[in-house]
């Protein structure tokens, strides 16, 4: 049962891919929640299964050598046992995504315009003369400048911004209440990156849009989301509000996270921290925590598998998965910072 | 038109004459340094006196030096008053008679080849890996590898003559009756198809296979098309456009001078006969004339399949200036 106000509700939702390899668990039990309104951030490194998540509820990573277990529940429908014909009517339409590569996202041989009037049509009894307009529209509507004249462009003739600007407006174009963003920004400059996360808070505040944005840049997520989860290798080792996750982070990974980030709010550390080691083969996931292996403060407790609860008693919304006590998390993380400052490796 | 498009169709005219003008040269020096090339000799009949080598010599101008000789064929050439030197006929003449035939059987073939080959690419692409996707490879395979002159003797002799299916060769007008033209051309059309189906299905196939993992392809369905407009409107639409430019290349060729087996195999008394023929006699002027012609097919192709490339694909303009 998915609480009220709950857009996305996704209950243990596990993927795994049987490849030559072997089966590799890419998604392994997740479960998050996103309210209407808000902007979810899943951050993560490569191959921690955000993606896979992304694109598994758009049902995009159906196919032979697929297995997809859990739930997925999208404004009352299960997108997991939907049949295509169902899931095609909502993608696009009430669900929509926009990728990391606007470069190569668009057809490269169709006009933009007629991209997005094709998306409308898909759902909609709609004249193409009327189709058109609203896609000028929406052109207009995600800043693209003289959308009259430009929409009749071909994607090679429009820069990489505008278009992840297109791919926005081809999204937004039958008002979806959720826009799955995979990594929007990642293949952008940096100036055009700060103009498409302008967009997309706008989009969020100005049209109640809901987002669950998907990306491994932290600075990202801090400019923009409400909550955020942190997914590792196939899990959610914590999620909470913004600031819990900034301020009061609760599991290892996300310390380590946090500090490979040059911030402005603290003191500059001599070399920037990273993170022992290398994120664990989805192939043979370590036993326990996957973490584990290269967290410092493992101990033997941690070859069981923690739950995702809260673990902090003021803040019940905040979840993580580690073993550590609070109040000894809270030493290790002071200790770690004056470490970063005082003994510079 | 637009002012690019008539800069480029003048530049390509321009490169048209001078690969045409270059391709006679070739072909007349060829000729002319050929041993026993000498036309006088071989006209004369078997035993000829030197006076009336001499005679023919000087009645058809070949004591002149090269580079007349090369203006004089040129002018009849082009004002079509060409004379073969053996058999005395009119060779525009004799051009314009297997026109139609050899038409007639490079357009049909193309038209089969291509279908036959976006049906098969199509099925192998979505069936990849499956048994009919391994079938069809090794019928591809077998297709490819199958000379004309040999599957088409066989078809001949099995369909045409042994079970009198079709009509053992021969070339019926359309004019006269549609009916036997097609029927006396569905096995040329077969023999000279079947490389190209196997080699287009092949292309085709691996193209759709690779246009399926794009990024614009997810993001088709992304939008909710159904899968039959991701496929058809997207993924074949961008496969398509390598197998369009290897069909308009591969046609010219075909017309000139790739259809020569089988016009030869089937006796459908086309163009390529008539090259194959003259070759023989090494006979000159009709010589010249087919290669002309057939260069001329050649350098059209190449040009259209310029064209029809940038309205294919929007990112191949005429001209490197971007356009709005």
């Amino acid at each position: 049962m998915s609480a009220p106000g709950s857009l996305l509700d996704l209950r243990d939702l596990a993927v795994s891919f049987n490849t030559e390899e072997g089966l590799v668990q890419a998604v392994d039990g997740v479960s998050i929640e996103l309210r209407a309104g808000e902007v979810l951030a899943v951050v993560g490194e490569s191959g921690s299964g955000k993606s896979v998540t992304a694109t598994t509820l758009m049902g995009l990573t159906r196919g032979p050598n697929a297995t997809i277990a859990g739930s997925a529940t999208f404004e009352g429908t299960e997108l997991i046992s939907a049949s295509d014909e169902e899931l095609r009517a909502i993608r696009g339409n009430r669900l929509a995504m926009i990728f990391q590569d606007p470069m190569s996202s668009l057809d490269p041989v169709y006009r933009v315009v007629d991209q997005i009037v094709e998306q409308i049509q898909a759902h909609r009894d709609t004249r193409s003369g009327e189709a058109r307009e609203r896609a000028i529209e929406l052109l207009d509507a995600v800043g693209i400048p003289d959308a009259a004249k430009r929409a009749d462009s071909y994607p090679h003739e429009f820069s990489g911004g505008m278009r992840q600007r297109a791919m926005i407006a081809m999204a937004l174009s039958l008002e979806p209440s959720l826009l799955i963003a995979d990594e929007p920004t990642t293949a952008l400059d940096v100036t055009v990156q700060a103009q498409i996360i302008d967009l997309l808070r706008d989009l969020n505040q100005r049209r109640d849009l809901s987002i669950l944005l998907i990306t491994h840049d932290i600075g990202v997520v801090a400019e923009i989301a409400d909550r955020v989860a942190v997914m590792y290798a196939g899990r959610i080792v914590e999620q909470g509000t913004i600031d819990e996750i900034f301020y009061e982070p609760q599991h290892p990974y996300t310390w380590g996270l946090l500090d490979s980030l040059t911030r402005i709010d603290r003191p500059r550390p001599k070399r920037l921290s990273q993170i022992p080691g290398m994120p664990p083969s989805l192939l043979a996931p370590p036993r326990g925590c996957h973490f584990r292996p290269r967290c410092p403060h493992a101990f033997d407790r941690c070859t069981e598998v923690p739950s995702l609860l809260p673990r902090v008693a003021a803040a019940p919304g905040h979840l993580d998965r580690c073993w550590l006590e609070p109040a000894r998390k809270q030493e290790l993380r002071q200790a770690g910072d004056r470490d970063a400052l005082e003994q510079p490796r | 038109m637009s002012s690019a498009m008539a800069r480029f169709v003048v530049r390509r005219l321009l490169s048209m004459l001078l690969v045409l003008f270059a391709v006679s040269v070739v072909v007349f020096l060829i000729f002319n340094v050929l041993p026993s090339g000498d036309p006088a000799v071989r006209m004369a009949g078997k035993i000829p006196t030197e006076t009336q080598v001499e005679a023919i010599r000087e009645e058809w101008g070949f004591d002149e030096p090269l580079y007349v000789q090369y203006g004089t064929m040129m002018k009849q050439l082009f004002s079509g008053e060409m004379i073969s030197y053996f058999t005395r006929q009119n060779v525009s003449e004799e051009i314009w008679k297997g026109l139609p035939r050899t038409l007639s059987l490079a357009i049909g073939a193309a038209i089969l080849w291509m279908a036959l080959a976006i049906a098969l690419g199509l099925y192998s692409a979505l069936r990849a890996g499956a048994f009919s996707d391994r079938v069809l490879t090794v019928l591809a395979l077998v297709g490819i590898s199958m000379p004309v002159f040999w599957i088409g003797a066989l078809m001949s002799y099995y369909l045409g003559y042994k079970a009198g299916i079709f009509p053992n060769g021969g070339y019926v007008e359309f004019a006269d009756s549609p009916f036997e033209w097609l029927w006396h051309l569905v096995l040329p059309w077969t023999a000279l198809s079947i490389l190209f189906i196997g080699f287009y299905s092949r292309v085709l196939r691996s193209d759709i296979l690779e246009t399926m993992g794009e990024d614009f392809v997810r993001t088709a369905r992304a939008k909710g098309l159904s899968e039959r407009r991701v496929l058809l409107k997207h993924v074949l639409r961008n496969s398509l456009i390598p197998i369009v430019t290897l069909w308009g290349l591969d046609f010219g060729a075909v017309i000139a001078g790739g259809a020569i087996l089988t016009e030869s195999v089937f006796d459908i008394q086309g163009v390529g006969q008539y090259a194959a023929d003259s070759i023989k006699q090494l006979d000159l002027p009709p010589i010249m004339a087919v290669t002309m012609f057939g260069a001329f097919f050649i350098v059209v192709f190449n040009a259209m399949v310029d064209i029809a490339y940038a309205a294919l694909d929007p990112r191949i303009r005429l001209e490197g200036r971007p356009s709005r």
